[in-house]
């Protein structure tokens, strides 16, 4: 029986759920110091003199640094990396762990306590007077665009760079010009916090005799992440082991290389101490990157049936204070997107960066692509209403292939889509949705004029996973490439050793992986262990991001776990005095075509592989096989949605009513943990539909930074999703797979505003911001009616 | 969210949690299910010198028929309200709105004595002591006084309880067949209301408002229009009359008062 399609219980979660799981948090060291970050209170300041004596003095206190201090001390050789230089002239002001001469955004850090636990480090950075001359804070995207305030008093200008994809200009001219029907639709991407379960944190082991250093940090990349405190502290890369323990969840937001990671590792190596740090709830706010931050304008041109003839976006996107690894390019992910499903004659794009006085934005799950996926299908519903037809026919109007299936198909967001089958998608989700009765119902509702009004929201989405191919990032400018590592290992006793270059934190690759080498091996899935996150035992690995882990990382040890049955075929050839060309392979078991009493265990082999004592002349002992995989092709994933909300038109309030998701990611290793990362990602979509959004006053304080007021949906908000799949194998890989890790954000934001401004059409209501909160679908209500409360 | 220094003291009695307050004054605060409190520390908006824990003291943990009143122990956890009978039959809407407190972790650990004595205008059980026209008793070193509700709440986060006096026991008058209801609009389950409205009516029609003053609210101009016959709609017209309501992500001013409105007029419907 085949492991691969069946949803086994995940290995991870009985160490999970029983609390034995150790996160950096629980890992301690003997002398260690706790650092206490003194963080600006203004998001744009002159930082003229810094006071420390008090704070020096206070007990427990081992030493307090500021930016000047620990430049004097040589503990970096350049700033925080950037990685992803869009364009050649991008503006990137240096980033430093410790700022000195100005202040960027609040929560900046202008000096480190070092105290003997956490509490004396938070009384004594409170202790560390500060004299800011403040400065005008460029509090928002639209400040920035105005370029009056500067957010970097020395640079001049806010716009950090302009980055066009505009395959033929004269074309998407031609197709505006010729349109009967023209989209012209803003919408705002407003900033999340990505709020993972477990915070970030970090704890630096210095080896004083030995010279290296051991990090461990709640990250997602501890390879990348290596790599970069060797760039930016001089430390020797081969002195520098970054393990990545039981993490608790990252969402993009520990996708980074981040100032307290610098500090740790520089602070643990010259002090010969072990140094650590865990960053509170609310200083997460701005001691981790946020995610989305896009203002859109998105333009459709259609005919007079309402088939697209050219799409035209300009994205305004906030980088925050300052570059970090991914910031600029993270927009430009989503660029290929927006065309979407469809089939698009003509296509534009242009992104402006711009530096703003808040907290740096960077990765958030999906990035780029779910904010692509919500401005083509908003403007699909906008498009709709102005041609008269429904929001399921516009779309069937212009699915690409016409919603057949298709493989290998160029678009002309110049990308080739590896397979789709659009159509089957939309039509399950609208008859597991009920669509024909919730549409009478919606109709039945409006004529009573009853003030809980139904709506009902579509959404079809096509996104990028499998990132990357290497020579695609390298057209794109970032600074590494996109294959995947993988060994695999028979020991002697028969059980299988994986060694993976991804690195989950909640994804549950231990039993994918598991599940992927049972079947290409024959053994059993509990025979196969994983080992990952920890640079020495994993040393060549690209991390886990982008929904890429199953099919670059999963490729990479199928293909290995190929090379090792070739090379065991060998080996049982030579012991059963057969012909390679005569074995087969089943279940495990080696066998002689035509010879029914021959056959050989793999297990049998490998302890032959070990023992060496009869290989065939020329072969090395041991079964072990390695394949670093670099796909041809991005993977693209799809599906349709559909959410059905009610709104109590006297509150305002939005309930989500029910949830229909038809999903796409090819070929599934895992049914269970497929669904699990749907969940969670409609959950976090939703989310940024009706509940989350960082908030900043005027200037530049969040004014919600705690899980008080930034409100994250708990599963009491969410209904029970209903959820089906396709199955449109890949192309771009052996296994089939494409990923599913964001697919569900991708889909839900799109899906629930759509629903919304469908409740309110006969308002006149045609969009509603993020997060539609009950204050304001209330006031865009009250407003339709004229403003009598 | 890491709290500044203090000293710890565990009361053993009530007694002799009193007279750990005389002893310390301002410095001092008193724990108890630490839900308020423990959050403020944290922020380090709250840097009490001395915590007084009350936490162990069983014997202020009861609910018990106090003959045209039921007699609650200051030290009842909300989860004990939810899930009493006695409350069931007697004070049904107080049991309904502990119910409504946060999540099941916060009921289990979280005071009735704690929510009132904190005077947070944003909980749900100011609003029911005050529509239900409950008095609380503070027992001091000068021995014990009984407070109603009405003069209990006296502004933002302020009680009528002195520096040296602890909240021991809660009164709510036996409510017969009073019918009752409240509205609390949030979010998220877990959260505060943004508004609440808890309503009983019967012979002394009752009804208060969460979240729109600085401390917890009767609806006064709401109970004499009950009084006087008015209907649902009528009465809940001045809901918002005289209120303050805060003005922060979740709703303005403006939004508030029409929530009021809507959450009263409910109420009383649902209550009739």
């Amino acid at each position: 029986m085949s492991a691969v399609g069946t949803p086994m219980l995940r290995k991870e979660d009985p160490t999970l759920l029983t609390g034995e799981g150790k996160y950096v948090d629980d890992i301690q060291a003997v002398g260690q110091l706790w650092m206490g970050m003194v963080r600006s209170p203004y998001a744009h300041a002159k930082v003229l003199g810094i006071e420390t004596a008090d704070a020096a003095a206070a007990p427990g206190v081992h030493a307090v640094y500021t930016g000047a201090d620990l430049e004097a001390m040589g503990l970096w050789i350049g700033p925080l990396p950037c990685a992803w230089p869009v364009t050649p002239d991008m503006v990137n002001p240096p980033h430093f762990p410790v700022a000195t001469a100005e202040v960027n955004h609040v929560g900046d850090i202008v000096a480190v306590v070092l105290a003997d636990d956490r509490y004396r480090a938070a009384d004594a950075a409170e202790l560390v007077v500060v004299d800011y001359d403040p400065l005008p804070a460029v509090a928002s995207i639209d400040a920035a665009v105005a370029d009056e305030a500067m957010a970097h008093s020395d640079l001049g200008t806010n716009k950090a760079y302009h980055w066009p994809l505009i395959p033929d200009p004269d074309a998407l001219e031609a197709a505006f010009a010729n349109a009967t029907h023209h989209v012209d639709a803003n919408f705002v991407q407003q900033r999340m916090i990505p709020s993972a379960m477990e915070p970030r944190g970090v704890l630096a082991v210095p080896s004083p005799h030995g010279g290296d250093v051991t990090l461990y940090s709640a990250t997602q990349v501890p390879h990348i992440l290596k790599v970069m405190l060797a760039a930016t502290t001089g430390i020797p890369e081969s002195k520098i082991r970054v393990i990545a323990p039981a993490v608790g969840g990252g969402f993009g937001g520990k996708l980074n290389v981040n100032p307290d990671e610098i500090l740790a590792v520089t602070l643990a190596n010259k002090l010969g101490r072990p140094v650590r740090w865990t960053e509170t709830r609310s200083e997460a706010a701005f001691s981790t990157h946020q995610g989305r931050g896009q203002n859109q304008r998105i333009e459709l041109a259609a005919d007079g049936d309402g088939k697209l003839l050219g799409v035209r976006v300009h994205l305004d996107a906030d980088m925050g204070a300052y570059m970090m690894l991914i910031t600029p390019g993270v927009p430009l992910l989503g660029s290929f997107l927006y065309t979407g499903v469809y089939a698009v004659p003509a296509f534009g794009f242009t992104c402006d960066g711009w530096f703003t006085n808040l907290t740096p934005t960077d990765a958030y799950r999906g990035a780029g692509r779910p904010e692509a996926s919500y401005a083509i299908e908003r403007a699909m519903d906008i498009l709709a209403s102005k041609v008269g037809i429904g929001p399921d026919e516009i779309r069937r109007l212009n699915y690409l292939a016409g919603g057949e299936h298709f493989e290998n198909l160029d678009v002309p967001s110049t990308l080739t889509f590896d397979s789709g089958h659009y159509g089957p998608t939309l039509d399950r989700a609208l008859e597991l949705a009920g669509y024909g009765d919730l549409r009478a119902e919606q109709q039945a509702r409006r004529d009573a004029g009853s003030s809980k009004q139904l709506g009902i929201g579509l959404c079809t989405y096509v996104e990028i996973c499998g990132l990357a191919p290497s020579r695609a990032l390298g057209g794109l400018g970032f600074g590494s490439g996109g294959w995947e590592h993988a060994t695999v290992r028979m020991l002697p006793t028969g059980k299988v050793e994986v060694v993976s270059g991804s690195t989950p934190h909640g994804q549950g690759h231990e039993t994918s992986w598991s599940q992927i080498v049972a079947d290409k091996l024959g053994v059993a899935p509990e025979d196969v262990e994983v080992l990952h996150s920890d640079t020495a035992i994993s040393p060549l690995g690209l991390d886990t991001y982008g929904s890429r882990s199953l099919s670059v990382g999963g490729v990479a040890v199928a293909s290995a776990c190929d090379k090792v049955v070739e090379k065991a075929k060998l080996m049982a050839a030579h012991s059963m005095e057969a012909s390679a060309d005569d074995m087969e392979f089943n279940g495990g078991v080696f066998s002689v075509a035509g010879s029914p009493d021959k056959a050989m265990a793999i297990q049998e082999v490998a302890f032959g592989a070990f023992t060496a004592h009869d290989l065939p002349d020329g072969m090395e002992p041991n079964l072990q096989e390695q394949t670093t995989w670099d796909p041809p092709n991005f993977a693209f994933p799809f599906g349709s949605h559909v959410a059905v909300v009610e709104i109590d038109e006297d509150t305002g309030n939005v309930e989500l009513l029910n949830y229909v998701a038809v999903d796409d990611c090819g070929i599934q290793v895992n049914p269970m943990i497929v669904e699990g990362q749907v969940h969670g990602g409609i959950a976090q979509g939703v989310g940024q539909a009706l509940w989350e959004g960082a908030n900043y006053d005027e200037d530049g304080n969040c004014t919600n930074p705690s899980f008080m007021d930034y409100l994250v949906p708990s599963s009491m908000e969410m209904p029970n999703f209903t959820l089906d799949f396709t199955v449109t194998p890949s192309t771009s890989n052996p296994l089939g797979v494409k990923g599913v890790g964001e697919a569900g954000t991708i889909g839900s934001a799109a899906a629930v505003i759509n629903a919304v401004c469908d409740a309110l059409s006969p308002h006149g209501i045609t969009d509603i911001a993020m997060p539609a909160t009950p204050q304001r679908v209330w006031r865009a209500i009250n407003d339709a009616k004229g403003g009598a409360a | 969210m890491i709290p500044a220094s203090f000293e710890y003291v565990e009361a053993s009695s009530a007694d002799a949690a009193i007279a750990a307050l005389a002893e310390h004054g301002d410095e001092a605060k008193l724990l108890a299910g630490g839900h308020s409190l423990i959050p403020l520390m944290r922020f380090r908006l709250a840097t009490p010198g001395v915590l007084v824990d009350i936490g162990r003291l069983d014997d202020l943990s009861y609910i018990n028929d106090g003959g045209d009143h039921v007699a609650i122990g200051a030290l009842t956890r909300h989860r004990a309200l939810e899930t009493s009978e006695l409350l069931a039959a007697e004070a049904p809407l107080l049991r309904h709105v502990a119910s409504q407190v946060g999540d099941p972790q916060v009921r289990h650990r979280g005071t009735l004595g704690g929510s009132l004595a904190h005077g947070d205008p944003a909980s749900d059980l100011p609003a029911a002591l005050l529509a239900m026209g409950g008095s609380v008793v503070a027992k001091g070193p000068g021995g014990e006084r009984v407070i109603s509700a009405d003069d209990f709440f006296t502004g933002f986060l302020e009680t009528a309880l002195g520096e040296d006096e602890l909240l021991t026991e809660v009164r709510i008058p036996k409510a017969g067949s009073a019918g009752w209801s409240y509205q609390k609009f949030n979010r998220r389950a877990q959260d505060w209301a943004i508004v609440g409205a808890a309503v009983q009516l019967g012979a002394n029609p009752g009804v208060a408002l969460v979240n729109m003053g600085p401390a917890p609210m009767r609806a006064v101009g709401v109970e004499a229009a009950i009084s006087s016959g008015s209907s649902a709609a009528e009465a809940a017209a001045v809901a918002a009359d005289g209120t303050e309501p805060p003005v922060d992500l979740n709703g303005d001013e403006e939004y508030r008062s029409h929530l009021a409105r809507v959450l009263v007029e409910r109420g009383i419907s649902e209550a009739s």
